[in-house]
């Protein structure tokens, strides 16, 4: 799903530095969600579909007007709707436009063993390279946000790319294209973090929403998705944000430590074999055929 | 089945063990390479070529594996009875360092059909393949279990291979170069006599009924 002119910053699975990395100097992308002027209007899961050429699957009615439960391989992007019943008792109608977040510390890239399978451009975005999936599904576990969906048929696994092709190219990501209130909007990352501070300043101060912030979780390096939500202290109302999304550590060590080392420590087991075989040799039955010189 | 056992051997394997042996070892050399591929395919990329490339060997591997574990399991029942641990072996494992220096010419006369080492060695991979098991199903089916239980069966699942492969290769080094003889016993089936009084001399006692160091110094005067 990549296009030539994106710098890549990091790969997966590979034994050596990206092909030019840090050779040029690029601006990090960024989506703006303005959660609090979202109407659920699902222009954006159109143009999605549409954009990306996807298929159509059926929706499933589960008393929301949710489309679907979650994100599937052929779907990205999807308004999750969520009720809030407030102290005093009133309703909320939380929408949230759930896609991947292009996390600055990617789970789903540290997580994938197969070379070149996942790949960070310098501009922040996170992109799967399907003809080098091999279909684990490391990234299904390692992302904290349940977005890489698995295909069963080409047995490979999808997600969104934030448009990489249009973004190459100079465009915004469809879904912003689309979105007719202005709660979506793409710049680079320091421009669209000033704007959400500032929408979350204007909520506290003004709309009555003294605990307005801004999503971007500092746990996975920040994101290329940045949320303005009414409520920061409890993202999991807007359809299971997690407050603190992590990358378990068992990654780190299974990478870092356990892989390396239980593949040295198993084939050392060959040259001792060997070694043991030239010093001691061979245990043959007693008496041998051949006899010892005296 | 015709099993040929000529004068001077004696059955070690019967038919249904080799079967077994080899039903495992072919699970388990195309599980190995299949996971190996997936383990670190900038290592092993090119093994994914002969399960027909990437997603297909993924998709192959926990196959592989159930058959694995299931003729180890049945191997299992198989040789519960000889693969007891006992107090010869603790005596065994007491002079491991001989053994492995080739110090004495046969072994001492307690060792019966298999000695420590090879219970030890089945005992590992009885344990590395549950461990194997138990982290490998979190694995096929990521979005059942849940991030934490499939992030720590990673290394479980690398920990098993560790212990696994370290076994494998000292397996067939004793089972080949380091030991002649012994290879024939999980392919006829049969193995020679000095060679049963040389390694077994217990298990040569319990056959044969005659006296193991006996034949071994009776052996060496004709020879001599």
């Amino acid at each position: 799903m990549a296009t030539g002119i994106l710098q890549i910053k990091a790969i997966s699975g590979t034994g050596s530095a990206p092909p030019g990395r840090g050779v040029q100097r690029e601006e990090e992308v960024c989506k703006y969600v303005d959660v609090t002027t979202c109407i659920g209007c699902k222009a954006c899961e159109v143009a999605c579909v549409e954009w990306n050429d996807m298929p159509f699957q059926q929706t499933t009615f589960d008393n929301t007007y949710q489309t679907m439960k979650s994100t599937a391989w052929n779907y990205w992007n999807l308004i999750k709707f969520n009720e809030h019943q407030q102290d005093d008792g009133s309703l909320m109608w939380l929408m949230r436009k759930d896609q991947c977040m292009h996390c600055e510390d990617p789970g789903c890239l540290r997580a994938c063993p197969a070379d070149g399978a996942i790949v960070q451009y310098t501009n922040g975005i996170v992109d799967f390279q399907q003809e080098n999936c091999i279909g684990c599904q490391y990234c299904v576990a390692g992302c904290p946000f349940d977005i890489p969906k698995f295909n069963g048929t080409t047995k490979k696994v999808y997600k969104c790319t934030l448009c990489s092709d249009r973004v190459g190219q100079g465009l915004e990501p469809a879904c912003i294209k689309s979105c007719p209130t202005g709660c979506l909007k793409f710049g680079t990352k320091s421009d669209m973090r000033a704007l959400a501070d500032k929408r979350a300043q204007q909520l506290r101060e003004h709309s009555g929403f003294p605990n307005a912030g801004v999503y971007d979780p500092p746990s996975v390096g920040g994101t290329h998705v940045v949320y303005v939500l009414h409520d920061i202290t409890q993202p999991e109302r807007y359809g299971g944000l997690p407050a603190n999304p992590q990358i378990p550590i068992a990654y780190t060590l299974w990478k870092r430590v356990a892989k390396p080392v239980a593949l040295l420590m198993a084939l050392v087991a060959a040259p001792v074999a060997f070694f043991h075989y030239i010093t001691e040799g061979p245990r043959e039955p007693q008496p041998p055929d051949r006899e010892l010189r005296p | 089945m015709t099993i040929v056992v000529h004068r001077d051997e004696l059955l070690r394997h019967p038919v249904y063990t080799r079967v077994l042996h080899w039903s495992v070892a072919i699970c388990f050399v195309l599980a190995l390479l299949s996971g190996l591929a997936i383990y670190t395919p900038w290592l092993f990329h090119p093994l994914t070529a002969i399960f027909g490339g990437g997603p297909m060997t993924r998709l192959l591997h926990p196959w592989f594996s159930l058959g694995f574990v299931l003729f180890f399991a049945l191997q299992t029942l198989n040789w519960l009875e000889p693969m007891t641990w006992t107090a010869d072996d603790r005596r065994w494992m007491k002079r491991v360092r001989e053994y492995v220096a080739n110090t004495d010419p046969v072994e001492p006369e307690y060792v019966g059909f298999f000695n420590a080492g090879q219970k030890l060695y089945f005992w590992l991979i009885v344990g590395s393949a549950v461990v194997f098991l138990v982290s490998g199903i979190p694995m096929w089916f990521p979005r059942t279990f849940g991030r934490t239980i499939v992030a720590v069966s990673y290394i479980l699942h690398d920990l098993a291979a560790l212990l696994m492969l370290v076994g494998f290769i000292v397996h067939v080094y004793e089972g080949t170069a380091a030991q002649p003889g012994t290879f024939q016993s999980m392919t006829r089936g049969t193995v020679e006599k000095r060679w049963a009084w040389t390694h077994h001399p217990a298990w040569y006692r319990r056959i044969t009924g005659r006296d193991p160091r006996a034949d071994y110094e009776q052996a060496r005067q004709r020879r001599a």
